[in-house]
């Protein structure tokens, strides 16, 4: 059952880290465009 | 546009949500593998996944070499990132199954070596597209991807044509598949692909964006040294 759970945890541990990478890439877009609009 | 990734996104949760409590519950339980046996109801629609994921990039690499159409290196880019997301999993989840069920973590089987070539090949596309500042690097990525491409039959195939300790293939390859078991299968693969289909879109929109804020900067330092 340990092996079960560890499975699922991982699966949304990396899909959860590739989402994290996206927000993080676009709060840095937002804040270059705020940049270019001063 | 924006109502419409809103929908994608309630029907992502939602069939997410269904799909894990079938996966988790409501699927029947293998009788010689027990419980584990539930770790293909991910492994397995993430490996499809990820090879969709990769067939569209081999189709939007050829026609950028053909057209140099920027959407279509854009969306060759993006489907590249995603599968190679999918494709973790099916190396995380794989061997988190064959301990229990073979006693290791891995063996260097023909189906385990190619899907490690496979994901090998896709990071050097995105580690070329990350660092590479040339010019030339959407073509050189373009080709790399129509080579790696070349190794998902390769891998989906090796365990018709070859013996290997990978089971048989669940579908089509003969193997007799608990029908509710094939249902929960389909369930959670429709599920990762409308969570790929609403990455793909974000990382899309996210790259056509990050294009435009870099093209700006480009024109203001332009003027800035023109003054």
């Amino acid at each position: 059952m340990n092996y079960l759970y560890a499975a699922y945890v991982a699966t949304w541990v990396i899909h959860g880290t590739y989402l994290a990478i996206l927000v993080r890439k676009y709060s840095k877009i937002r804040q270059e465009m705020e940049s270019l609009k001063k | 546009m924006k109502r419409g990734f809103s929908i994608l996104a309630i029907v992502t949760a939602l069939l997410l949500s269904f799909a894990l409590y079938e996966a988790l519950i409501a699927a029947p339980t293998e009788r010689t593998m027990g419980d584990v046996q539930r770790i293909f109801y991910y492994h397995v629609p993430s490996a499809w996944t990820a090879f969709l994921l990769f067939l569209i990039n081999f189709v939007a690499s050829v026609v950028f070499l053909i057209r140099r159409d920027t959407k279509a290196d854009i969306l060759a880019l993006v489907t590249a990132e995603v599968g190679v997301v999918f494709c973790t999993v099916v190396m995380a989840t794989g061997p988190i199954w064959a301990r229990p069920v073979w006693g290791i973590w891995w063996t260097w089987d023909l189906r385990l070596t190619l899907t490690l070539v496979l994901w090998l090949i896709y990071v050097s596309y995105l580690v070329l597209r990350r660092f590479s500042t040339s010019s030339k690097t959407p073509v050189l990525a373009a080709v790399l991807a129509i080579f790696g491409a070349l190794d998902v039959p390769l891998v989906y195939f090796s365990i018709w044509f070859f013996r290997t300790q990978h089971p048989s293939p669940v579908i089509g390859g003969g193997g007799s598949l608990d029908p509710r078991m094939a249902h929960v299968l389909l369930i959670n693969w429709a599920a990762f692909l409308c969570l790929a289909s609403l990455v793909c879109w974000t990382r899309f929109r996210l790259e056509v964006l990050e294009r435009e804020v870099e093209e700006a900067q480009a024109l203001e330092s332009l003027l800035e040294g023109s003054r």
